[in-house]
């Protein structure tokens, strides 16, 4: 089952005091936009999360999978979400591949005179038919490979695999003010530093926070693509529980409270689609309720289309053959 | 050949020069081949061909610099091959461990007028008249609608777009005029194992780059 229909959606997250972003460049104080003073949140930094979200919901067990079984293993790992890499076992594909074909694969590396029976254009085309393969696998296997795409080290062209999802950088609604705190820690990391301290044992650290910062980050998904990699209904809904909850499962020190506070999906009836993406999102307003106001809340925003709220779960008709509907 | 005007516009953009894509640095303007690839995004087939002639840019070149993290290594495809064999392996990457962290110097608030030919190449479709595809392309313009959402350079830069009936009827480009020195014309596939560029020299010219036709003098290896 693949997608039949065309996606654009509209991701509304906020931070309270924490640093949604951190800017290398920057000693790591929340990115910013200098001319504008909005603040930024990566494409890759959102994928990250949606990555380590499935990570941990879907099971990751290194049990022996059916063959033609889709997996929802995660290929861009981070060590904190999985703290070893195992030994996994994969399920093997399940493709239109005659079964005499698919069975002796295993036996055909240490067999070389099968091989070599084999006119040479028709090994050539047998490896570009491996090529292929190797990437229908790897989608079958991989979530994130099947959503966002992968580059493998094979050719040219061939070996790219352009997943149907597309994220843009999220921007702050309004600019945001990163406030940088002093902070102490009681204890030193070597002994010469205590030796230096008289036994004082202090040491001084930084951290940035953005007060409050209401972000807003594009996306869409192409069922043309979804077919070449696999993705179907099925990921769809996980990619939308993803969104709406990646950040519970993202908390630490430095992210202060983050958390999704909406995720606004149009729906078209066809599959090109029925209305150009941007004239639906401009359509989407997210704007303080009161000008000049200092936000430090979700209350102080509003996110109406066509100047009506929506509450999680309602849906409008958008315009003729697209639906808006409201996830979380 | 019929013309079409499609106006591309975005926050961002980042069309990379080839000669520094580590820390990636963009373009002053949109390269032919960029423009062509949002043309097709919204209809391609293999019976048409696009040229890009002219790009007409409408917003004032400014930059921002952002660096990211981003990984290292690229998918082995011989890993992939032993673990399909065998049914189980160790793949995937942790990020942690093969880390690079890379600057790009983007373009910000980006929009252009792109015009280009589509070209209708009858041998590959026999049965089929032009207008076919004419038709098939104002329809799908007109409406927004597209096999995958057009971008700036990257696939993070989204761009929106618009069917422009009248290119006479709209706001100027810009004034600016200058050299923008050796810009990608595109690649040429016709050895799809190694695809190699062409430049041509880019005059902006009150905001509006001619692009020279890709077999012409001015496009060079």
């Amino acid at each position: 089952m693949s997608l039949a229909r065309r996606y654009d959606f509209v991701l509304v997250f906020d931070v309270k005091d924490g640093n949604p972003n951190g800017d290398p460049d920057a000693g790591n104080m929340p990115r910013l936009d200098a001319e504008t003073g909005h603040g930024l949140v990566t494409d890759v930094a959102l994928k990250r999360k949606v990555r380590n979200f499935v990570a941990l919901v879907k099971d990751q067990e290194p049990r022996e999978p059916a063959a033609g079984e889709k997996r929802f293993e995660i290929y861009v790992r981070e060590k904190a979400i999985l703290n070893q890499q195992h030994e996994r076992a994969y399920s093997a594909l399940n493709m239109a591949v005659a079964p005499e074909e698919q069975a002796p694969a295993a036996t055909e590396s240490e067999a070389p005179d099968t091989k070599k029976k084999k006119p040479a254009k028709d090994k050539r085309k047998g490896s570009a038919d491996e090529v292929f393969q190797a990437r229908q696998w790897m989608c079958q296997n991989f979530f994130d490979v099947r959503t966002f795409g992968a580059v493998m080290s094979t050719g040219v062209n061939c070996g790219q695999v352009r997943g149907p999802v597309q994220l843009t950088f999220a921007r702050s609604v309004e600019p945001i003010v990163a406030l940088e705190h002093s902070i102490t820690r009681m204890a030193v990391a070597t002994e010469a530093e205590a030796e230096k301290q008289q036994g004082d044992n202090r040491t001084m650290g930084r951290k940035h926070t953005v007060p409050y910062g209401l972000y807003v980050a594009h996306g869409f998904v192409s069922s043309f693509l979804a077919r070449q990699t696999g993705f179907g209904p099925d990921d769809l809904e996980l990619l939308w529980q993803a969104l709406g909850q990646m950040f519970e499962h993202d908390r630490s020190a430095a992210r202060g409270e983050m958390a999704t506070r909406g995720l606004y999906v149009f729906e078209h009836e066809s599959e090109l689609g029925n209305a150009p993406a941007h004239a639906l999102f401009d359509r989407l307003k997210v704007a303080p309720r009161e000008a000049g106001q200092v936000a430090r809340g979700f209350d102080a925003y509003e996110v109406a289309f066509d100047g009506e709220s929506l509450a999680p779960g309602e849906r409008v008709q958008a315009a003729p053959g697209v639906t808006l509907r409201r996830l979380c | 050949m019929k013309t079409y005007c499609l106006e591309l516009s975005g926050p961002w953009a980042c069309f990379t020069r080839p000669e520094m894509k580590v820390e990636r640095v963009s373009y002053d303007v949109m390269t032919p081949s960029a423009a062509r690839a949002c043309f097709e995004a919204v209809l391609w087939k293999p019976a048409i061909r696009w040229h890009v002639y002219r790009i007409e840019v409408l917003r004032p070149i400014r930059w921002i610099n952002l660096r990211r993290n981003e990984v290292a290594s690229v998918v082995s495809t011989r890993n992939v091959e032993s673990a399909m064999r065998a049914g189980k392996g160790s793949l995937g990457l942790t990020v942690e461990d093969d880390r690079q962290q890379r600057a790009g110097l983007l373009l910000r608030d980006v929009a252009y007028r792109v015009h280009a030919g589509l070209e209708f190449l009858q041998e590959r479709d026999a049965g089929a008249h032009a207008v076919k595809y004419h038709e098939m392309f104002e329809r799908r313009a007109r409406k927004g609608q597209c096999v995958n959402q057009p971008y700036l350079g990257c696939r993070e830069f989204a761009a929106a777009f618009r069917l422009v009936d009248d290119p006479q009827a709209e706001a100027a480009p810009i004034p600016d005029t200058r050299d923008l020195g050796y810009l990608l014309h595109d690649l040429d596939f016709s050895n799809p194992d190694s695809p190699q560029p062409r430049f041509f020299r880019a005059q902006l010219n009150a905001g509006v780059v001619e692009v020279p036709h890709w077999g012409s003098q001015e496009v060079r290896a």
